[in-house]
């Protein structure tokens, strides 16, 4: 309540304050990344763990990156239809909805739904473990948490938004393709002639390069806001919205100079 | 064993302000004081788990107040610490958090940590417990469990900080039973926190109080009772009347 009795009353203080917390972020967010980066030259970090996390935030997530990816495949046809009917672009449907899910709209969304389900919780289960001094106890048993519980999750989380994003990107294009039939009427071959005579590889790198990107920013946030939670139950829910809302900026934020620099 | 000196800890405000303080091996210590008074974070930093913004920390002649946490990792293998909260890991079973120091250390067959987590769960009255999840527990349970966790590696310093927050008298008797029946194998430096005056008296050899980050009194514990210092006073008697 007084910080925002505080705003109210100087807001030049309130913006100078929250310019310094984003800044003291930032550093802590960087610093974090550099003592992953360290912690890999040798890699030593704790394989089991390694493996819980690639199946617990890869193979559960599969289920809702499908669904979603179906229909945004779905979402591309349905935007599109009026003007491919219009004009009678039939062979440009297959075009529209490649260079769209795989450059863009594929890595963005599945990014932002893995940071809601994976990134969300990781914050959460490290909040958790810190105010319950989970973290302490590791150390108190000479583990270092950096190699036993942040590496292995970091590293989970990169590989699987890569491998979820190609998934993802597959089945939006079959589903463009499946609604296309069904709204439009057009074609699987002609779907699939427009797709493959005028994307090439380069688009479905340009995409995986943003899904390497974003999977990097989800883990180290969720990681950097969920080793920061203060003030037990409360604290962790504001870790997860901080890790949230970080991970959401961060995405658009690189994507936008990601584009710029793939492009 | 263990020697603190002249050790501050500040974050906003001062939590620790000048304590010194030598545990001798194999004395069973007491720390108390009221809530936030800094006990915790004493124990912390014992531990290395917390650094002193100034002084001095000394474990078995090692002075560990510079540590960087590549070192501070062999100086911890030599504790063994129950949580306030237990600090139980939710996605183990109670056989595998009981068991994780011995894994951790290394250099020992896997039939034999079986039959050591079984023998430690029989001593705390959990035996047969190993498949459970810790989350299933009750808080009497995931205290047990955070002892036999503390103490399987048999480490030469323990430190139970609340061993008995918020259990009933019976189970409080319990866990002050079990310290001491563990205590009599290992021999081990023992620092315990507690705010239940009552129930760890009868535990400790030397006591030491904490008020406000300062220890104002530290001694025998059968001389707490002539303590002429007015906090020490009215905290060892529960009155309303005084300075606290």
């Amino acid at each position: 309540m007084a910080r925002y009795l505080r705003a109210v009353s100087n807001p030049i203080a309130a913006v100078g304050e929250s310019v310094i917390e984003m800044a003291t972020h930032l550093g802590a967010v960087v610093t974090l990344l550099a003592r992953v980066i360290r912690s890999l030259f040798p890699p030593r970090f704790d394989i089991p763990e390694f493996w819980r996390n690639l199946y617990k935030m890869g193979n559960q997530s599969v289920p809702i990156v499908m669904l979603t990816a179906f229909f945004v495949g779905g979402i591309m046809v349905v935007q599109s239809a009026v003007f491919v009917k219009r004009f009678q672009a039939t062979s440009l449907l297959g075009w529209g909805a490649g260079y769209s899910v795989l450059r863009e709209v594929g890595p963005i969304l599945i990014g932002l739904m893995f940071s809601g389900r994976v990134g969300s919780n990781n914050a959460a289960e490290l909040g958790t473990m810190v105010v319950t001094e989970q973290i302490d106890g590791l150390r108190a048993l000479s583990i270092d948490p950096m190699r036993y519980l942040i590496v292995p999750r970091v590293l989970a989380m990169v590989i699987m938004l890569f491998l979820l994003t190609i998934l993802g990107d597959l089945v939006a294009l079959g589903g463009a393709m499946l609604f296309g039939r069904l709204i439009i009427g057009i074609e699987f071959g002609v779907f699939y002639a427009g797709l493959v005579n005028s994307i090439g590889v380069h688009d479905l790198v340009h995409g995986l390069i943003k899904s390497l990107v974003f999977g990097l920013i989800i883990a180290i946030t969720s990681c950097h806001f969920g080793l920061n939670t203060k003030g037990g139950a409360v604290g962790v829910g504001r870790a997860v919205n901080a890790a949230v809302v970080g991970a959401a900026l961060g995405i658009v934020m690189s994507d936008y100079f990601l584009t710029y620099l793939l492009t | 064993m263990i020697r603190l000196e002249k050790v501050y800890k500040t974050w906003d405000v001062p939590v620790l302000q000048g304590v010194d303080l030598h545990l001798e091996e194999g004395v069973i210590w007491g720390l108390i004081g009221p809530a936030a008074s800094g006990k915790s974070v004493l124990l912390k930093t014992v531990c290395g788990l917390e650094k002193p913004s100034r002084g001095r920390v000394v474990v078995d002649g090692s002075d560990i107040t510079h540590f960087g946490e590549s070192e501070m990792m062999s100086t911890r293998r030599k504790f063994g610490m129950l949580f306030q909260n237990n600090a139980l890991f939710d996605f183990m079973t109670v056989g595998e958090n009981v068991a994780f120091p011995l894994l951790r250390a290394g250099g020992i067959d896997e039939a034999e940590i079986e039959e050591r987590v079984a023998s430690r769960l029989k001593a705390v009255g959990l035996a047969g417990s190993e498949n459970k999840m810790a989350n299933e527990l009750s808080g009497g349970m995931r205290k047990r469990v955070g002892i036999a966790r503390a103490t399987i590696a048999t480490p030469p310093i323990v430190v139970y900080d609340e061993p008995t927050a918020g259990l009933d008298p019976v189970t409080t008797s319990k866990i002050y039973d079990l310290l001491r029946g563990i205590q009599d194998e290992s021999h081990a430096t023992v620092m315990a926190v507690s705010s239940d005056i009552v129930a760890l008296r009868p535990f400790v050899e030397r006591i030491a109080m904490i008020y406000k980050g300062r220890l104002i009194y530290e001694g025998a514990e059968s001389d707490l009772d002539d303590c002429e210092d007015p906090v020490v006073y009215q905290f060892i008697r529960g009155e309303l009347e005084g300075p606290l």
